[in-house]
């Protein structure tokens, strides 16, 4: 089996689908001719021709307008946002229009679109380079909500986004593009083809949407993360020896909740980590899901470890990056309580 | 009615105001077939002089003039002349309606029939047409069934096609080409573009032909709609029904007083039209000359369709507490459906009597298909509310998800 970062993965999985079906088509901001700024789309052009990959204008919101009335013509658009940190002047034909078209029109006009979107923290970006936006679409019904944490789960639910008859919006955390990330900005990114997950089958696989992995069993308590985060709370896992089961979401609309309470409902305990803004973002609504299923189960508080509620930072993102010490503390919190 | 400028932030105003005379003696209407007519492979830089002028064909008495007379037969005229009397009957009986408290909401498009119809008609049927709420009359020209796919959706009764997910008046059908119609203004535009690059794609014929309101120019989505166009050399026309009104706001704050609506084409470098909306057979002509152009992979073209808003903006706006009262009466370019019947009784192919009974016939069809809806009930029935609660949870996905499944046991259907 071919061995495989993030980006490779994704490229083969775009490959796969332009071979396979016709239909699809991918654009964005520089995917064409270069391949994309961070090459997710590298070679496409070549290969598939300028009608199948090509370039847009600087124009989120025209690159997901004409994407739905594409997708509304018969096609499976693939576009490229270049930062999730742009993708708000797509916006609103996103929120208004891709997730609502097919209960407005009553299931008669549809548009298969997938909005891919590298995102997250962890790169030197600062503020308009380091988002994780994930809240304001998994907000919206109409939209499915993906965000793999390895190579292996990058293409197979890549795959199993575009073939998807519902929009989704797939965010890629940026930092694991080439690598795991344990937390600790001094180290120097371990490469994918030393990790399992960075054996990826250059056949055409997909992988459920809809589905969480347990990616470590454990008795005492149950982490939920998602994306970036899945390897900085392994890492901490690891370091502090605790037994601990966690639980990589990989899809965030639909959420896989059976798979989380049943986990927390063996262990009693949750702690619920992500990059984002702590108001309001995904973590509180795990929370609140898992207080509903496994009240009576539980036995400390449920945690959350989250971005603080202030923008991105430059100078000082380690403090704001939730970093394998602040998860320690938040598992030990529930630990703590007997 | 010049104001004069105490401050230098401009703000634009409209011509007349309640208590003014309103008089649009001054604006330039130019000449019925005066304007030329290029080949639709002309170079856009070669016809700029397009979007400043007007086209029109007929002139006061009806009589067709100049390059641009389409070819168009009586039975088609007749057709058009009928669709958008039916198209008026309808509006007026269901604004009556939304009076009577039948219904939420409703919005005519009195004195703008032509746009929707002749513009429809000048096209094939696998084109694809993207409206605005104010477009009825196409979907009416699509061979939309009033009772059922109309009035029934106005009334989200158990017949409507949208199962009372949509607000009164925003119609769908796949079927018939008629895209879904949305809340949010403009966002359409650059969804025909994507509609007709699809199309190009495919190796096609199919064009796209997307509406939008002179106020709605302004928005971003109108100039993604010309840069993707222009770009791609999308097949696709893309009107702007200038009828001089945005609810209360004249169409100089959406920069109309600046320069035309259709030179905003000019920087996209795509040919762009002026058209006289009330003109049925110069609107039929300049979007058969566009659509021409689209088929032959010349790309989009911008057109202006010069009209005026007879009737308050809709149930919810009162125009007479921002314009004079009777505006209306004074705009220079006529009725359009007055302006067709005269010019079929002009060719001989119509007659003032033809057109009496034609009007009682359809007046007879919007009452009995009304009787029918009514009896149906509305909205405010306790009853009628719940008549799609089951599919309240449907269509959000192609298939219900776990979360939404429990939802729907929570509400108990
Ligand atoms: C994005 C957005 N902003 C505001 C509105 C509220 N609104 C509905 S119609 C309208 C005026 C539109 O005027 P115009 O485009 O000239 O079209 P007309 O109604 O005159 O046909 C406004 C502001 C809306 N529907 N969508």
């Amino acid at each position: 089996m071919a061995k495989m970062n993030m980006i490779q993965a994704l490229n083969s999985a775009h490959d796969n689908l332009l071979a396979k079906d016709p239909s699809v088509i991918i654009y964005g901001e520089d995917v064409g001719y270069f391949g994309g700024v961070f090459r997710v789309t590298h070679g496409l052009q070549e290969k598939y021709g300028k009608q199948r990959v090509f370039d847009a204008p600087i124009s989120e919101g025209g690159i997901v307008s004409t994407a739905i009335g594409m997708g509304v013509n018969g096609l499976r658009p693939v576009v490229e946002i270049q930062f999730a940190d742009y993708i708000y002047p797509a916006y609103d034909q996103i929120v208004s229009e891709l997730a609502k078209l097919r209960y407005r029109s009553n299931g008669m006009f549809t548009a298969p679109v997938t909005i891919r979107s590298p995102c997250g923290g962890g790169i030197r970006g600062g503020q308009t380079h380091s988002q994780s936006p994930e809240a304001c679409f998994t907000h919206v019904p109409g939209l499915k909500v993906v965000m793999p944490s390895n190579p292996y789960d990058a293409k197979g639910l890549l795959v199993a986004s575009i073939e998807c008859d519902d929009p989704v919006i797939f965010l890629e955390p940026k930092r694991l593009y080439n690598g795991p990330f344990d937390g600790n900005p001094h180290q120097s990114a371990v490469s994918w083809g030393t990790h399992p997950k960075g054996e990826v089958p250059e056949d055409y696989y997909s992988l459920e949407l809809g589905k969480a992995e347990v990616i470590r069993a454990g008795a005492d308590v149950t982490i939920v993360t998602y994306g970036t985060m899945v390897h900085v709370v392994e890492a901490a896992v690891k370091k502090a020896g605790i037994d601990a089961e966690i639980i990589d979401i990989r899809t965030l609309v639909p959420l896989d909740i059976d798979t989380i309470a049943a986990s927390v409902n063996k262990t009693g305990r949750c702690v619920v980590v992500n990059e984002a803004t702590r108001t309001g973002s995904f973590a509180a609504e795990i929370m609140s899901q898992v207080q509903e299923e496994c009240f009576w189960r539980l036995e400390a508080p449920i945690q959350r470890v989250s971005g603080w509620d202030t923008p991105y930072p430059h100078a000082m993102e380690w403090d704001y990056f939730p970093g394998q010490d602040r998860i320690l503390e938040a598992i030990n919190k529930t630990l703590d309580v007997k | 009615m010049s104001h004069s400028a105490e401050n230098k932030l401009h703000v634009p105003d409209a011509m007349f105001r309640p208590g003014d005379k309103p008089d649009f003696s001054h604006l330039d209407v130019g000449t019925a077939g005066a304007v030329k007519r290029p080949a639709v492979d002309t170079n856009p830089a070669e016809m700029r002089d397009l979007a400043y002028s007007l086209i029109r064909v007929m002139d006061d008495n009806g009589e067709a003039k100049g390059e641009w007379r389409p070819k168009i037969d009586a039975d088609e005229l007749r057709k058009g002349l009928r669709i958008m009397l039916l198209t008026r009957k309808y509006d007026e009986r269901m604004f009556r309606m939304q009076r009577q408290a039948k219904m939420s909401f409703y919005l005519k498009c009195t004195g703008e029939e032509a746009v929707a119809v002749a513009a429809t008609m000048a096209l094939d049927d696998k084109d694809m047409l993207f409206p605005t709420y104010r477009q009825q009359g196409a979907f009416l020209t699509r061979g939309a069934d009033l009772f059922s796919e109309m009035m029934c959706q106005v009334m989200n009764n158990e017949l409507d096609p949208m199962q009372g997910k949509q607000l009164p008046i925003k119609y769908s059908s796949a079927e018939k080409g008629f895209f879904s119609i949305s809340g949010p203004l403009t966002t359409h535009y650059p969804q025909a573009v994507g509609w007709a690059m699809a199309s190009a794609y495919k190796g096609e014929d199919h064009i796209a032909l997307a509406w939008t309101g002179d106020g709605s120019t302004a928005e971003g989505d109108f100039h993604y709609a010309l840069q993707f166009a222009a770009t791609y050399r999308a097949p696709c026309i893309l009107n702007i029904v200038n009828n001089q009104w945005a609810i209360s706001s004249p169409q100089t704050i959406a920069g109309g007083e600046n320069t035309t609506f259709a030179a905003r084409g000019i920087g996209y470098g795509l040919p762009a039209l002026r058209v006289d909306g009330n003109d049925f057979l110069a609107v039929y002509a300049a979007t058969q000359w566009a659509a021409e152009r689209a088929r032959a992979g010349l790309g989009a073209t911008v057109i202006e369709l010069y009209t005026y808003r007879v009737e308050g903006h809709s149930t919810s706006d009162d125009p007479t507490g921002y314009r004079p009262k009777d505006e209306p009466l004074h705009w220079p370019l006529g009725d359009p459906i007055e302006r067709l019947k005269d010019h079929l009784i002009s060719i001989g192919e119509w007659t003032q009597e033809q057109h009496e009974e034609l009007a009682t016939e359809l007046e007879t069809y919007v009452t009995e298909c009304w009787r029918k809806v009514d009896a149906m009930g509305n909205i405010n029935d306790p009853e009628m509310a719940h008549t799609h609660t089951a599919a309240l949870f449907e269509q959000v996905y192609k298939e219900m998800p776990p979360h939404l499944r429990k939802q729907r046991q929570m509400l108990g259907v």
